[in-house]
Formats: structure tokens, sequence, C-alpha cells
């Protein structure tokens, strides 16, 4: 089976995001970047399922040439083809990444044969806007799930459960399919040496998209003013556990 | 002239996330003069229409088909598709759940329309403009945006709204809306929902004990549950501990797990990197446990005990079971 994964490389932010002077992005110079979590599952899960079932894991980013990092680090667990939809450093919103990666997914397909499977992960960390996969299915026609934490391949469906208020829904999706998947469905391997030295020599296919503006204008980014909470110390160690006690029977919640 | 709000229920009362959504769609129906209506699939129940009344919502849709019966995504959006074009809804809103920004973007795609996610607020400018603010990091970072599109459609964050009634309480009509479903859109439908280990469910817990990396090992939990089950309590983690394989992911508090929303949150061992601190972000009091007094979680505490949790939970567990006469 040709599974395809859809990744975003962001900023690894640690303990507080800071924001350029002009407020129009995240301060990056001192950050390392990633992919968000979910879509570290996603390539696990495409990863996973061709051991079971054969086949390739294609890993596609939209994003500028230094993403070929984050494809790198797909193809270190076992991606064997690595596609770069080059940008110039602006942001894309969620209807022209779509379309872009429709329109390589289709010249795709077209010259080496249907993927019956394309994940994403259910958001990205950075801009979370929930709708590039469902986008992404609309446009080839396929069905769609988001929010899986369970695959399973039952040819001709697919069978994809997610949580739902404490219980666990189930979803039957013929394939071809698109879908999005969370953090949790499984537990990503760490690359192995012989993996990392493969991904440095793998070949990247690349071209370049055509920018459009989506209809959603940024304007700026702020940190939101947290209340920082100066917290009282109630102690030390098990000299802090009376105070501890008496502030848990203030607070109403003991037995 | 409308804004119309997708309202999900639990089967006999509004979500939460949902009243919220109200709340936030009223604000952006009064920045414009507009009437607000609600739509949800189903006939509501006597307590959702209370609910609707209060939030000043005039007019009621209840989504009805015998297809329905079970959640359809593509369906739920067609049925917004057509029953917000017969409204002339200038905004189609519903709450930043899964479902809800699920349903959204599918609304997105059928009308080849933009739809931003996890709004927080949001006011007319015009005809065809919208000023809103909306989250991104799930709430570590503020986007301030201009959206020029009719309809506007929208996501709420629901850690970003309170819910509020409305001043005075509306007369809110009911009807019913039939809408035109193929079967296209009926394709992906839940079709099996089993319920897991029954118990408090994190998202709903009124309190919470979390465990980060300084619990040290799967068995190191064994105190914390224990403290867990004596305060009717759910354990929640972060993400270092389900990484490691400590704990199952369903136990995981963070922008990628659950985001929790308790009366007491007790973070043991837990640091406080930005990602956690989006999902417990709405605690109502935080007691932080941990080695390092200059742990960002400190910051974020009201209060605080400085030092090793496996030798301070065993006797906080003890002390309680004293007082309560249990030990």
């Amino acid at each position: 089976m040709n599974v395809l994964v859809c990744v975003k490389r962001v900023p690894m932010v640690g303990a507080r995001v800071t924001v350029t002077p002009d407020a129009q992005e995240i301060d990056t110079h001192l950050l390392g970047f990633t992919i968000s979590p979910h879509e570290e599952c996603a390539v696990e899960e495409a990863v996973r399922l061709i051991e079971t079932h054969a086949g390739t894991v294609s890993v596609l980013t939209l994003g500028p040439p230094e993403a070929i990092e984050q494809l790198r680090d797909a193809a270190a667990i076992g991606a064997g083809r690595l596609v770069l939809l080059e940008t110039d450093g602006r942001e894309w919103g969620p209807m022209a990444t779509a379309r872009a990666v429709v329109e390589a997914v289709r010249a795709d397909e077209a010259a080496n044969g249907a993927y019956e499977l394309i994940l994403f992960g259910n958001e990205a960390a950075d801009t979370g806007d929930y709708q590039v996969a469902i986008r992404v299915a609309h446009a080839l026609g396929r069905p769609c799930a988001t929010g899986i934490k369970h695959l399973e391949v039952a040819r001709p469906a697919l069978r994809a459960r997610r949580e739902f208020r404490g219980g666990d829904e189930l979803f039957e999706l013929g394939l071809p399919a698109v879908v999005s998947v969370k953090e949790g469905i499984n537990l990503p391997r760490y690359p192995s040496l012989p993996g990392r030295m493969r991904a440095k020599k793998a070949p990247v296919e690349q071209s370049v998209p055509q920018w459009s503006e989506d209809p959603v204008r940024k304007q700026a980014l702020r940190v939101p003013v947290v209340e920082r909470r100066r917290a009282e110390i109630l102690g030390t160690g098990v000299d802090a556990v009376p105070a501890l006690v008496e502030l848990l029977a203030e607070l109403g919640v003991l037995p | 002239m409308t804004v119309l709000c997708l309202l999900e229920d639990d089967g006999t009362q509004p979500i939460d996330a949902s009243l919220r959504a109200l709340s936030f769609s009223r604000a952006l129906a009064e920045s414009s003069g507009e009437e607000l209506a609600a739509a949800v699939v189903g006939e509501p129940g006597a307590s959702v229409l209370a609910s609707l009344c209060s939030f000043g919502v005039s007019a009621a849709y209840s989504i009805e088909s015998d297809e329905l019966a079970s959640y359809a995504p593509v369906a739920w959006a067609r049925a917004l598709a057509g029953l917000g074009s017969s409204l002339a809804a200038t905004a189609t809103v519903a709450a930043g759940t899964d479902r809800g920004n699920e349903v959204m973007a599918h609304l997105g795609a059928l009308l080849e329309l933009p739809m931003v996610a996890n709004c927080f607020t949001a006011q007319r400018s015009d005809a065809t403009t919208v000023l809103l603010s909306r989250q991104r990091w799930a709430g570590s970072l503020i986007e301030d945006a201009v959206l020029e599109a009719s309809p506007a459609l929208l996501t709420v964050a629901f850690d970003g709204v309170v819910p509020e009634p409305a001043p005075r309480p509306a007369t809110t009509s009911l009807q019913t809306y039939l809408p035109a479903l193929d079967e296209q859109d009926l394709a992906v439908r839940v079709s099996d929902w089993t319920k897991q280990s029954s118990g408090i469910t994190l998202a709903e817990a009124r309190v919470v004990i979390g465990g980060g990396r300084g619990v040290g090992s799967a068995d190191g939990f064994g105190p914390i549950e224990e403290l867990a089950g004596l305060l009717g309590a759910a354990v929640g983690v972060s993400r270092a501990v389900t990484s490691a394989g400590w704990r199952s992911h369903s136990h995981q508090v963070g922008q990628t797990g659950t985001r929790i929303a308790p009366d007491l949150y007790v973070a043991c061992g837990i640091s406080g990197a930005i990602q956690h601190l989006a999902g417990c972000q709405s605690a109502k009091h935080v007691i932080a446990i941990n080695t390092d007094a200059d742990a960002p979680i400190i910051s974020r505490a009201d209060h605080a005990v400085i030092g090793d949790l496996s030798v301070i939970i065993p006797a906080l567990v003890a002390a309680i079971r004293q007082r309560s006469g249990t030990a």
C-alpha cells in the first residue's frame, strides 16, 4: 500500500514564545525545528502500515528549503520518498496549502499510481487550523476521518477510531482515503543509526508551487498576558505536608 | 441578517463548549445588530431549549433526518450549508471541539470559503469583513486577523470565552429544518460507539493530580494513583510520561492531549513546558510539587511545595487518611 504523509516544519518552542518586533512571526533565532507530535505519529503509523502491508511511504512538506531537515527525519524511520514544495518564507494559509498539496498529489499519482492513504496530523502545532486534510479530501473526492487514534486496514475498507466523550467512535472508510491522526495512535520509534545514514543521502523531489493569499489576513501576533501567579511556597519536603493538608481542606477537596 | 451557531448537546444538556460558542456568536451578532439563531441536530430537549432562551437565541432550528441518527460530518456540514443559505446567515459558528472543527472545515470545503479555527473574539466591521482574534499554539500565542468572506465560518476556542447568558432571555421560536442529503454526504459516519472504562474522565474531573518526568518511572505513579483515589480525582500526565511509555496517551494533559479545566490541579514533578501549560491554563487553582523552585510551573501556580514528590505524596496520603480516620 502506498501511503503519503503530509507534515509541517514548526519551531520547537520551550517555556515561552517570543514574537519578532514587527509582530508577524515567532522569533525563532534561538529555536530548533520539528514537526508536530500528531505528525510524528502519522509518519510512524505510515511506516507500520507498510511493514504489515508492504508498499512505500512518501513524505511531503510545504515549507522553506530548511524543511528538508524534517523530511530527512521521516526518512530516518522508514519513509522512502521525500517531496518538498518549496516556499519563500511567506506564511501559507490552509486553503492555499491544501491547493498546493492537491496539485502535487494529482501530478504524482498520474505518474506513479494512486495513494491508498493520505495521512495528516490532526492540526499543525503552530497555526492549529484543523482543515488541510479535509480540504484535500474534498478536492480529491475521497472520504475523510479526523482525530483518529486507532487505524486498521480491512480492504476494501479502513477502520478508524477516535475518542469521543469517554468512549470510542468507529468510522469505516472506503479506500483510497484521507485520515488525520492524533498523538497516542502509536509511540513513534527512534531512528536507527543506519536509518540516519540512509536519510542523509536520500534524494528530495522539489518543486515550487504558486503562492496565493487566503482571505484571512494576519495583522499581528502577540503573546497573551497570562496572570503570573506568585506561588505561595507552603514549605520544603515533608515539613510542608500539614500546610498542604490544611490547604486541601480549605479548597474542600478532602474526603 | 443572522449569525447561526451550531449547538452540540450530550443528549440532555448543551455541552459547555457550545454555550461558550453561543456567547461568542451573540457578541458577533450584537456588533452589527443581527439576530442570533441556533442549529441543533435532532430534536432539542427541554433543557437545551431553556439554554437557548437564556443565551438570547431568537430562532432555533432542529435539523431532522432519519439519516442523521449517527454522526456524519459531511452531512452535518451539508445541513448547515443549506440552513445558513436559507437564513442568509452572515456567519456560521461552532465550538472548537473535535466535531465542531471537523464540521466547519467540511463546510469551508463545500462552500470553498475560509474557516477560521479557535477564535475568541469577533466583530463585524462591514458586510464582508470580520475583525477577529484567534488562538495559535493552543492559546500560547494570539493572532489578530481580518477575515474577508461571507458567510464567515468560525470555531470558538472553548478556553478563551466565558459562557455568559444574555442580559435578558429571548423568546426562542423552534422550527424544523429538513436537510437535503445525498449518499455521498453519508459515506463517512459513526458506525459504532464503545464506552471505555468507567471512572472520572480527565476532561470533566473537578480535581486532577498530574505527574511528570519527576515521577521517575511507571511504578512511581502508585502514590499519585492513591492520592487521586482518596480525593476522587483523575490522574493526568505530561508528554514526557507518555513518550516514556509510563502511562497511556489518554491521560496526557496538554496541547496534543486533553485540555482540562478542573477546580484544582496538583502538578507533581511537572516542569511546565508551554505545551503542557496550554492544556491546564483553565484550572482554577494550581498546586505545584517540584524539586526545582525555578521551574516554569511555579510561576503559574497558586501554591507550591519544594521537594521530592516520592517522599511528599506518600506522607500526604498518610496525613489525609489519618485526618479522615481511614488510616
